[in-house]
């Protein structure tokens, strides 16, 4: 069998009319990229909303359909789950406010449009942490490792608790209290995100201020080493930043609140690649203050370009080259360099090598 | 080839629903201890298992990927054949002889369209045919074995986490006409108890909705689509429960019931 000249999911996304080209061996590659990618959903709401799908194949139609009717069940069970979290944290007297997907959600955001994921996130003040936990084991969630290395590693060092996983419903809950690691040296000030925090209009939940719903989806992306889901969460950046330069003085707050919270970096990265890979439009001027605000040699900006604009592809081997493996590994390497100073990283994968040889650590 | 001889390789300018990949996961693997992973669009669902269970790997893997990226359709857990023009449907729990029955019924002529999921589209309540080799557990495989000897009985694994499994070869003309569909006529819950009479007992139709839901893959991410399309389901069926130990009876009650 012949391999179809591949059409990238990028390529679609930026010209959705692309669609109305492609053969049927085209079509059966892009809908495996979507899947790949979790972006199936997401990819027939972009279709939905061009008035392509009455155009598109009945084969692929099906898939993106069956997607469709996929992501509405989910929406209606996360709302219902976020009930769960907000009654089960109604005593304790917080606000209770949803990082990322959970909030992309209750905010009415677009980059919750077909956006599937398998732990709800919520921000709780670090003194809170306690009297939150103690409240969710109440309610039925219980801590999904019993492991004291890896509860110490958590407790010690990390920006949130050991996920924790519903007895009944099998759903999963991640409470933070920071959006990056202690130990990374760009961890922000968690009450400067506090302070910003906005309350959903009618329910009674909060998230971020825009600007640090944008931040944070950075932050997570281009210092977390983890690129299965790197697609999917530029395309999330990029449906931020479409939807936030909207509001009344967005670009100045963006690059103030990246200053504060020690995010400038993330924020040029996710600039640089939004554009690139979706052709997202930013004003020149933001984009020059955002470069001036770090300080990146060429060469090494060279090499982040060849490592990110590889690894942020569908995770899918028809958008993969030779290359793209490596440069995984080596963003997997530079994430695990950014989360923690030299020293306890030893420390840390030391102990980690040591308990897997013995079986002790099964992750 | 034994049990996929009828079915037609994918054209160059033809759809592919699933890209699905069988592999060793290392070099290494394929030497010492050899195992099988199963891929689906590059993703793996599943730890790898040994090398000799590939073919049933193959079988569940492509189960589960229908069973979870088609909610165009009502999934029920159950085989269906069909006479007539008519679908006979079989819900049932593993052990329930729901595959065996449906082996039987395809070994004397029934058209088969799944020993596993029975696909109700949501759009016209029909069931669609996804017809692929009938698994076989443990003591089916001697009853069908003698049941009818002329049946293609192959790539049999011991010791699965379900026992020993094979797999009979679907009847070709089941394969030809895999894309027409069947109007549903019987729903009917067997169980398979040795010694047992023949026993069809009529279910009334509130009870039956209800065992057939608990039955289903995905009745609750389908929603209401789901609930309305188990309503028309059960208006135009009729529902039984089965009990048996005798294939012969069973299959003459089901031709008599056929019409």
């Amino acid at each position: 069998m012949k391999t179809p000249k591949n059409l990238g999911l990028g390529v679609v996304f930026n010209n959705p009319n692309a669609v109305l080209e492609l053969t049927l061996p085209q079509w059966s590659v892009l809908i495996s990229q979507a899947r790949a990618a979790g972006m199936l959903a997401r990819l027939g709401l972009l279709l939905q909303e061009a008035g392509l799908l009455a155009k598109i194949p009945p084969q692929p139609l099906v898939h993106i359909q069956s997607a469709l009717t996929f992501s509405q069940r989910f929406d209606l069970s996360l709302q219902w789950e976020l009930q769960c979290i907000e009654t089960a944290l109604a005593d304790v007297n917080i606000p209770i406010i949803y990082l990322k997907g959970s909030a992309y959600s209750v905010a009415g955001d677009r980059a919750a449009s077909g956006r599937l994921f398998s732990d709800v996130d919520i921000l709780v003040p670090e003194d809170k942490l306690l009297a939150v936990e103690t409240a969710l084991v109440h309610a039925g969630w219980m801590s999904q490792t019993f492991d004291p290395y890896d509860q110490t590693y958590y407790r010690q060092w990390m920006h949130e608790i050991p996920p924790m996983r519903h007895l009944q419903r099998h759903t999963s809950i991640d409470v933070h209290h920071n959006i990056l690691p202690k130990t990374c040296q760009y961890s922000p000030d968690a009450r400067q995100l506090l302070a910003h925090i906005v309350k959903v209009p009618g329910k009674d939940c909060w998230v971020l201020a825009s600007e640090d719903r944008l931040l944070h989806s950075a932050a997570h992306l281009f210092y977390g080493g983890e690129f299965e889901r790197g697609f999917r969460d530029l395309s999330d950046i990029d449906l931020l930043l479409k939807e936030f330069s909207a509001q009344e003085g967005f670009w100045d707050k963006l690059l103030q609140h990246a200053a504060t919270l020690k995010l400038d970096y993330a924020l040029y990265y996710a600039l640089r690649y939004t554009h690139l890979m979706f052709k997202t439009p930013i004003p020149e001027a933001i984009f020059v203050a955002a470069a001036q605000n770090i300080s990146l040699g060429k060469p090494m900006a060279k090499c982040l370009d060849a490592l990110f604009l590889n690894a942020l592809q569908p995770h899918h081997s028809s958008c993969h080259n030779r290359w793209t493996q490596l440069a995984l590994l080596l963003l997997f390497i530079r994430s695990h360099w950014l989360k923690m100073p030299f020293h306890l990283l030893a420390v840390h994968l030391f102990t980690k090598g040591l308990r897997r040889i013995k079986g002790e650590d099964n992750h | 080839m034994r049990l996929y001889g009828a079915f037609e390789l994918v054209g160059d300018d033809e759809f592919i629903d699933f890209y699905i990949a069988i592999k060793a996961p290392n070099i290494l693997r394929r030497f010492l201890r050899p195992q099988a992973v199963f891929s689906f669009d590059d993703y793996v669902p599943f730890k790898p298992l040994p090398y000799s269970h590939a073919s049933a790997f193959f079988e569940w893997g492509l189960n589960w990927c229908i069973a979870s990226q088609s909610q165009q359709y009502l999934i029920i857990h159950a085989a269906v054949v069909e006479k007539n023009g008519r679908a006979f449907i079989f819900p049932g729990t593993p052990g329930s002889g729901k595959s065996t029955l449906c082996a039987a019924l395809t070994c004397r002529g029934w058209r088969l369209l799944s020993d596993e999921m029975t696909l109700i589209s949501l759009a016209d309540g029909l069931a669609y045919p996804a017809p692929r080799p009938v698994s076989l557990k443990n003591q089916s495989l001697d009853i069908i074995g003698h049941f009818a000897p002329e049946a293609v009985i192959a790539s049999i694994v011991h010791d699965t986490s379900k026992g020993t499994v094979g797999h009979l070869r679907p009847p070709d003309l089941s394969v030809a006409s895999a894309a027409i569909p069947a109007l549903p006529a019987k729903v009917i819950f067997p169980t398979y108890r040795q010694q047992a009479a023949t026993e069809l007992v009529a279910l009334p139709k509130a009870r039956a909705f209800m065992k057939t839901a608990e039955n289903c893959f995905n009745y609750n991410i389908l929603g209401s689509q789901g609930f309305n399309c188990l309503g028309r389901l059960c208006d135009g069926v009729d529902f039984y429960d089965f009990t048996y130990s005798n294939l012969d009876e069973a299959i003459s009650l089901f031709a008599e019931l056929a019409g």
